[in-house]
């Protein structure tokens, strides 16, 4: 499992994009939202949170469909198929792949990014709050990679599967940034966001392997 | 004799070919009293005026569209779990008419919300859980459209409708948590003596049995329309065969 999850990365990291294409994007949408609303300093500082968080989703989305489907096009997806690990350890790996190569950088980038958008404060809570939940957003995304990957071409629908899905991790994300950048009280959304990505990492294994040997057979 | 009997599809063909007559005049019959009673037949409420009938249409239509996902998930688990195709036809044969109830809920609430709230819509938890749940039926019904094999998109469907029913379930929670609601609480439970004025009441009966007989109705139409293309695929497949 170790030799798959390096040799996700390496592919990730040597063959063109993935790695820093995330990243890039995640700058992109920092630098353009106060190009489109206005450079007002108290506007960008109430909404620069939920601007993060919305950016680092989109950003996580932007590679989901990389996860299985070059694995398919060259059969190496066959091959795991049939290697001795069981499926839901293959998925696991290649969720926890994706997120070391999108979800970490953002997490580590945005109080960076905080600091151009006027963020207050907080911006320790903020990359927080990302590092505790991109694991699900990576989890939940591969899940709709999982569905997807007998599609030719998956990726408009699979933002349509896997948006909704983001819902709940979006809100507590946010409002953990978002009460940590005002000061406030936050034990309750960060709680409620571990649970949503302690609960997805144990069970959405299981349901992307299901549908992972589905597309197989 | 037992439930699953009804899974053989030549069985369920003959059963719902006598009960879809009886549902649909059924339907009609209800929705056309409930409504015409509704709209016609009941005072204007002190202070809402006329607006108040709407909720002949909109409570019907949003617990029909919750309940439409749930039957989705039931059918989708039994897929799963006993291979009955009819379960699964079933399930696809539902998510349209749910996604069409949602946008019915949605439609009936911005208009009724305009005279009354002073805005169309509001990101109100049940306004904003029932957007998600529009979402969640389009995601579904585009996922059963894009695979080419009927097997493959039945199981990857259901799939997505159990791990989809669990972050709906999430979803609805967390918006309460972010934003506190215009909507009213819920006013009818089966445990009160009273739940709203009787004069609005049993026309809203009514309409909620015509909707559910129309629910039934057009589950059974759908699904029946869902085995026939199936045979009719089957048909074409063995004449190229030969």
């Amino acid at each position: 499992m170790i030799a798959l999850l390096l040799r996700d990365l390496r592919l990730a990291v040597r063959a063109g994009g993935g790695f820093g294409l995330g990243l890039a994007f995640f700058l992109l949408v920092a630098v353009l939202v106060p190009l489109g609303i206005g450079p007002e300093p108290s506007l960008l500082a109430r909404i620069a949170p939920g601007i993060l968080w919305v950016g680092a989703l989109l950003a996580c989305l932007l590679s989901l469909d990389r996860i299985f489907a070059l694995d398919r096009e060259d059969g190496s997806l066959d091959l795991l198929a049939t290697s001795p690990i069981p499926m839901e350890g293959v998925v696991a790996v290649k969720a926890l792949a994706h997120w070391l190569v999108t979800g970490l950088p953002l997490a580590l980038a945005a109080p960076g990014l905080a600091v151009m958008l006027q963020l207050p404060g907080g911006h320790g809570w903020l990359a927080i709050s990302l590092a505790l939940g991109t694991p699900a957003l990576s989890m939940i995304g591969t899940f709709g990679a999982a569905l997807t990957v007998g599609l030719k071409r998956g990726g408009l629908l699979l933002s349509l599967l896997v948006l909704p899905l983001y819902v709940p991790t979006l809100i507590f994300g946010a409002e953990v940034a978002r009460r940590g950048a005002m000061g406030m009280e936050l034990g309750t959304p960060l709680a409620l966001l571990a649970a949503i990505t302690g609960g997805t990492l144990a069970l959405l294994p299981f349901a992307a392997a299901l549908a992972v040997r589905i597309n197989l057979r | 004799m037992s439930i699953w009997e009804y899974a053989n599809p030549k069985k369920f063909m003959q059963t719902s070919g006598r009960l879809l007559p009886w549902a649909t005049g059924l339907a009609a019959a209800a929705l056309l009293i409930g409504l015409i009673w509704g709209f016609f037949l009941t005072p204007d409420d002190y202070r809402q005026g006329s607006t108040v009938k709407i909720i002949f249409l909109h409570v019907p239509a949003a617990l029909m569209a919750i309940n439409a996902w749930l039957m989705m998930l039931v059918c989708s688990l039994i897929w799963l779990i006993r291979r009955h195709h009819v379960s699964a036809l079933a399930a696809k044969a539902a998510a349209p008419i749910g996604l069409t109830m949602t946008v019915i809920a949605l439609v009936t609430g911005a208009i009724w919300g305009q005279p009354m709230w002073g805005t169309w819509w509001a990101w109100d938890p049940r306004l904003t859980s029932f957007l998600i749940l529009f979402l969640f039926y389009l995601g579904y019904i585009a996922l059963w459209s894009a695979i080419d094999d009927p097997d493959t998109a039945a199981d990857l469907t259901s799939v997505l409708c159990m791990v989809g029913s669990v972050f709906a379930l999430l979803s609805r929670y967390a918006v309460n948590f972010w934003n506190q609601g215009l909507h009213q609480g819920a006013s009818l439970s089966m445990d009160k003596k009273e739940n709203i004025s009787d004069v609005f009441w049993l026309p809203l009966l009514v309409c909620i049995t015509g909707f559910v007989l129309l629910f039934v109705a057009l589950v059974l139409l759908r699904t029946r329309t869902e085995i026939r293309a199936r045979r009719l695929a089957a048909l074409l497949a063995r004449e190229r065969m030969a």
